[in-house]
């Protein structure tokens, strides 16, 4: 039982922040290292809302989506966007980028780990497991999230240029979509995604500066083990990976250090058995 | 005496000839002789610490970009073969006692077998793929050293190593002439018909199989020889160091080789060395500024590639050397005719 809440949870968490950043892979090329940074300063943000300020909850999380978005767009605009043509030089500016949230997060919050009340308090038992009202809440939420933006990709048009651009730029271009505008509205639903992620799950775990390394890593597994670029298959892969994490942590001793060992062998396994994913596409090669 | 004379001479000519020419090869030469003299100048230990560390990564830096630079295989996961290098030295050192000078070397075979291990899987896979998938790799192997500590001393790491030489300047010499020695066969390496192939590989790889050239086998070649150079520095760090810890695994070393190697400009070898000796050393000296220094880091690399988004040594290169439109040969940017053809240079 533990470990099916557990696997949720995670899944969950997994899901949003893939899918964030699948899409703005999918639109723009940009490997965005700093995807799960913003997640950090999200979780930051509601604590500096909710915590110091004394603002309710939900307000903060609103306000702190909010910031983070505005952070994420600023940071392209002026950190990515003149060096787009230049990919490498693009991972570096947001590995930088993700480094500098880090350590300014460091200075500000030092190194202390902290924590954000949850929304609702208190727990019921099912089949002798104590689940948290919170836990529920997260789920519910993700859940709400991936149905708002599945509508937000199928049935607008801004979905249909969004997705006429991942799987081709140029003609999407040649059909009067404005390539740049797209990639920057992209970026912003990728980060207000990230910021979303770290709103619902900040109850859940504790904060600090150094916690955005082990999701980038698992997300990047999820990712890879989904098919760049497809939200199906980054779902279905999160909770794969999610509830290996859990059951290796329940049933293994020692899991708690094997638990990413597990997670990104069954990811290379898969890449094994099909190179592009479980649902990737296969991309014509750009040269 | 009188051959001593000619040699000496012919010597002269060629150092006139082909290094005078050109600044970049004049700042090679400087490059070599400041680091081998350092220590007449200085024998501050702080100081000979900074260069040796500086020259290990510079080993490290160097050989990613002979895999990820010149055959375009991103590597996201190469403190693998630094920490594979490390710990394999560190644990026949410490429970083979076999001394440093083998251990080294069997670190780096270890390591060119673990770039097998991960060459094989990774052949099937390209581009962003290849990066994220090869990022899990030292993940991995971490995950094991933590559930073996009896092993790998878990959190710890293996310490206690032996060091390669015990006085202050045999530190030096060893480390910074195999920096030196190391970066030097891997340009030439890049040199070779091998590094064209390599090239090659990275602007079409469909066209090079097309010309009748087996590709898996020189990906796997430069999984290979990649491995080889970063588990040799993966060896002298934790020899160095005297410690094997599971830091050599850490994302942020896979990152900051990544980072120094782009910042220097990509398929260059000599760029990626750079870009170590001007970071690194960097870094060090703010340490009276201990909470910015990261910051400062990644300020600094940030600013630079929103300027010079090839790397600063292609932007230093182009700014001091001008190609010429005929024969392709670089001449220094104060010339207004080409040094071999005597064609306009614009």
């Amino acid at each position: 039982m533990n470990i099916i809440i557990t696997g949720l949870i995670t899944g969950s968490m997994l899901a949003l922040l893939a899918i964030g950043f699948s899409l703005i892979f999918g639109v723009a090329r940009i490997v965005n290292i700093a995807h799960t940074a913003f997640y950090m300063v999200a979780g930051y943000c509601i604590y500096v809302l909710s915590v110091k300020l004394g603002l309710h909850p939900v307000l903060g999380m609103l306000i702190a989506v909010v910031v983070v978005t505005v952070f994420g767009l600023l940071a392209y605009k002026f950190l990515i966007d003149p060096i787009r043509e230049h990919e490498a030089a693009v991972l570096i500016a947001t590995i930088a980028l993700a480094m500098i949230f880090q350590e300014a997060m460091l200075l500000i919050f030092t190194g202390d780990y902290l924590t954000v009340s949850a929304l609702i308090e208190g727990y019921f038992i099912l089949f002798g497991v104590k689940i948290f009202y919170q836990q529920v809440l997260t789920f519910g939420v993700v859940l709400v999230l991936l149905a708002v933006l599945w509508f937000l990709l199928m049935k607008t048009k801004l979905g249909l240029a969004i997705r006429s651009t991942a799987e081709d730029r140029e003609v999407a271009n040649l059909m009067g979509m404005n390539d740049s505008q797209l990639a920057m509205i992209t970026m912003g639903i990728s980060v207000a995604l990230a910021g979303f992620t770290g709103a619902v799950i900040a109850p859940l775990t504790v904060l600090s500066p150094y916690m955005w390394m082990e999701p980038l890593i698992l997300m990047m597994a999820v990712v890879v083990l989904g098919g760049l670029g497809s939200i199906k298959g980054s779902f279905v892969a999160a909770y794969i990976l999610g509830f290996t994490e859990a059951l290796v942590v329940f049933l293994i001793p020692k899991g708690a250090f094997l638990k990413g060992s597990v997670a990104l062998s069954i990811m290379i396994l898969v890449l094994l058995l099909r190179p592009e994913g479980l649902f990737g596409i296969v991309f014509e090669e750009e040269r | 005496m009188v051959n001593a004379g000619f040699y000496l001479k012919r010597f002269y000519t060629i150092v006139r000839g082909e290094v005078l020419v050109l600044p970049s090869r004049i700042i090679v030469a400087l490059f070599f002789i400041i680091l081998l003299g350092l220590p007449l100048v200085s024998q501050n230990p702080y100081l000979i610490r900074v260069v040796i560390l500086t020259s290990i990564f510079a080993i490290l830096a160097a050989s990613w970009d002979l895999l990820s630079g010149f055959t375009g295989q991103m590597n996201f996961g190469h403190a693998l073969f630094f920490g594979v290098g490390a710990y394999t030295s560190a644990l026949l050192n410490i429970h083979l006692q076999i001394s440093p000078w083998g251990g080294v070397p069997l670190g780096a075979v270890a390591a060119v077998l673990a770039g097998l291990i991960v060459g094989i899987p990774c052949l099937r896979l390209k581009g962003t793929y290849l990066a994220l998938t090869t990022m899990a790799f030292p993940i991995i192997l971490m995950g094991i050293v933590f559930a073996l500590p009896d092993l790998t001393g878990g959190e710890l790491g293996i310490s206690g190593l032996r060091r390669l030489s015990n006085s202050l300047l045999g530190n030096y010499y060893i480390h910074v002439v195999a920096m030196l020695t190391l970066c030097t066969i891997m340009w030439k390496i890049t040199d070779s018909h091998t590094g064209i192939i390599f090239h090659a590989i990275r602007e079409d790889e469909l066209a090079v199989r097309a010309s009748g050239i087996n590709t898996t086998r020189y990906k796997l070649l430069a999984f290979c020889l990649s491995g080889l150079f970063a588990g040799l520095s993966g060896g002298l760090y934790a020899h160095y160091m005297r410690i094997a810890g599971p830091s050599t695994l850490e994302v942020s070393m896979s990152f900051s080789v990544v980072i120094w190697a782009v910042f220097g400009g990509l398929a260059t070898i000599y760029g990626p060395v750079a870009a170590v000796f001007i970071l690194f050393p960097l870094l060090e000296f703010v340490r009276f500024w201990p909470e910015y220094r990261a910051l400062i880091f990644a300020v600094i690399v940030l600013i630079i590639l929103l300027y010079m988004p090839e790397g600063l040594i292609h932007w230093v290169r182009d700014k001091i050397e001008k190609e010429c439109p005929r024969c392709k040969i670089r001449n220094v940017a104060t010339r207004n005719t080409c040094r071999i053809c005597t064609a306009a240079l614009d």
